[in-house]
């Protein structure tokens, strides 16, 4: 429509924009066209090396030994992977609960002032930076039980999930229609139970969706583990003691000085992609619009 | 009813652990930060000391490496994020569109730790090999790019910030692109504006609500840790020229924190935290208020902020 020919209607002669502008017009529609290329690229860029560095330290032996010192060939992230599903599972048995809790409140009840409160904490919980996350739960949970360990980092990913699965659950939950509540209450059902066994069931995909798609994000956090669960070059599962992580392996081995480690973080990072991109992406294939992502 | 009553009481005390968490999380930050904030004062954000040793501890250093490195990855993804909203909400096909739009949020999730090994293994030698010499060639009369070319560095570093917080950028733009009356558009084309005329008046419709994006972005670029960490050098030194190495308040913390000896060491370290979380709440309630009120409080906009 901007490339519009001078043309005649009736007997006025309408012309099209002057050359400048037209120019102008082309220009910074390219330029936009660009952008995204550009924005797009580095996306391209990264799963390429990733690809193409990851894939040839990756074979079963990663998956299934533990690391072995510097100079021995072989070895593997078997504890690393174990442990980030166990810190991420503890994250879950923390923050699922109270975070569906909350976001059932919110949407069920939350128009008032404690709803408002709830609401604005979750908001500036979710900006505050993961490392901030990690410090504060090194005071409160490392330091009182003396030592690292794998349940100082469940509760550090706990807090980092936790605003995202209130917010989600609460759009979820709002997403559920009046209708269903109304023909609940018809039918003589107390509220409790048409929240509890009507609304929570309609909105179940969302909300498990919607943590599904927290916990692959906690999955890929190193900061809060740093200082909470540490690490651990062992095969541990105990709680009380520090594990390792996958993010926290990738982080030592990359900065390691040794080729066969940086080869080994390479693949480590691979495997986290997969892990979490793949996760995140078929969640968001199947569900066509989470709220709150 | 009692169950009722019963019922919505234990939902409303699950809901306030969450005001409580948040409160227990800046208790926390403060109280550890108690020692050094008594024995430095304000003295802290100005000074540029960094001794454990002697146990004195200033954080500008890290201050300005935390402001330097956002500004860089601004002055990136601002032009970049907004230029790909346009596309993708006014340009684009629309299947083209969702695929291009499906791919950005994918680059939202991958993790930081994975930017950050690709910064050190595969963009610092590339910037040291090529574009950095290439500055130092052809702007190297400004002190911005001056010195020697190490590759790791706040160059470095705010580039790879930048490709972590565009996605926001994008994302939130395209929304509140996508939300703007289609009416402005045609009366801009019907008055005989060019396609790019029409479209910059809805981008300025859509400007305080782009300028909340940006400002989300700056909260994410301010408080992004492991990437840094492993691209940005780590050194205490303020440089004028962005080739050289500095530290980022996240990363001095992740990098000395599980190692600090001394109670005031310690403290300084989560003083640092406290400052941190103070400048992204900041940051981050200004962003949200800008989404908001361009918005006009559509919770789907609103909830992706």
């Amino acid at each position: 429509m901007s490339r519009a020919r001078p043309e005649r209607i009736g007997a006025l002669p309408v012309r099209g924009p002057s050359l400048p502008r037209r120019a102008w017009n082309a220009g910074l529609l390219a330029a936009c066209a660009l952008a995204a290329a550009a924005v797009v690229l580095p996306l391209g860029l990264i799963v390429a090396h990733l690809l193409a560095q990851g894939l040839p330290a990756l074979d079963l032996g990663f998956f299934l030994h533990l690391p072995k010192p510097v100079g021995e060939p072989g070895g593997g992230m078997a504890n690393a992977i174990v442990g980030t599903l166990i810190l991420v599972g503890l994250g879950a048995l923390v923050a699922v609960p109270v975070g569906v809790g909350a976001g059932l409140y919110l949407a069920e009840h939350g128009d008032g002032r404690v709803g408002a409160l709830v609401r604005s904490t979750a908001d500036v919980l979710s900006g505050v930076p993961s490392i901030v996350i990690g410090v504060a739960t090194y005071g409160l949970v490392v330091v009182p039980m003396g030592r690292f360990s794998a349940l100082a980092g469940g509760i550090a990913l706990g807090l980092l999930m936790l605003p995202t699965i209130v917010r989600s659950t609460e759009e979820v939950v709002r997403l559920v229609p009046r209708s269903y509540r109304e023909a609940g209450l018809a039918l003589g059902a107390p509220r409790w139970r048409v929240t509890q066994q009507i609304v929570l069931p309609a909105a179940s995909a969302g909300i498990v969706t919607a943590s599904l798609l927290a916990l692959a994000r906690a999955a890929g956090e190193t900061a809060p583990l740093l200082f909470t669960a540490l690490g651990n070059r062992f095969w541990s599962l105990r709680l009380d003691q520090p594990i390792a992580s996958l993010p926290v392996f990738i982080y030592d081995y990359a900065r390691a000085p040794y080729d066969e480690w940086n080869r080994q973080a390479w693949a480590g990072a691979l495997v986290l992609l997969l892990l979490v991109a793949l996760v995140s992406g078929l969640l968001r294939l199947t569900v066509r619009r989470i709220p709150g992502r | 009813m009692w169950a009722d009553e019963a019922y919505r009481r234990l939902l409303g005390a699950l809901a306030l652990l969450v005001p409580v968490v948040a409160a227990l999380v800046l208790y926390e930050t403060a109280r550890g930060a108690g020692p050094s904030l008594r024995v430095f004062g304000w003295g802290f954000l100005v000074s540029t000391d960094w001794d454990p040793v002697a146990e004195r501890f200033g954080a500008l250093p890290y201050l300005y490496g935390t402001l330097v490195s956002s500004a860089i990855a601004m002055a990136l993804a601002v032009p970049f994020g907004i230029g790909s909203a346009v596309f993708l909400a006014e340009l684009a096909p629309p299947r083209l569109g969702a695929v291009v739009s499906f791919v950005i949020d994918l680059l939202a999730s991958i993790p930081s730790i994975v930017y950050g090994i690709w910064g050190l293994f595969v963009l610092a030698p590339w910037l040291r090999s090529a574009a950095e010499p290439w500055l130092t060639a052809h702007v190297g009369f400004l002190p911005l790019f001056q010195g020697f070319p190490f590759g790791i560095g706040m160059l470095n570093a705010g580039i790879v910030l930048a490709i972590m917080v565009v996605p926001t950028v994008v994302s939130i733009s395209r929304e509140i692109l996508l939300a703007t009356p289609r009416s402005l558009r045609e009366a801009a084309l019907a008055l005989g504006s060019t396609r790019a005329e029409a479209i910059a008046v809805a981008v300025d419709a859509a400007r305080p609500g782009i300028l909340g994006a940006a400002i989300l972005a700056l909260g994410r670029a301010l408080g992004e840790t492991m990437a840094v960490t492993m691209v940005i050098g780590n050194t205490n030194r303020i440089s004028a020229s962005l080739l050289a190495p500095g530290a980022t308040m996240a990363s001095v913390i992740a990098n000395e924190f599980a190692e600090a000896t001394g109670k005031l060491y310690l403290s300084a370290l989560v003083e640092i935290a406290l400052v941190l979380f103070a400048l992204t709440v900041v940051v981050n309630a200004l962003a949200r208020l800008l989404v908001v009120a361009t918005t006009g409080g559509r919770r789907d906009v609103a909830g992706a902020a």
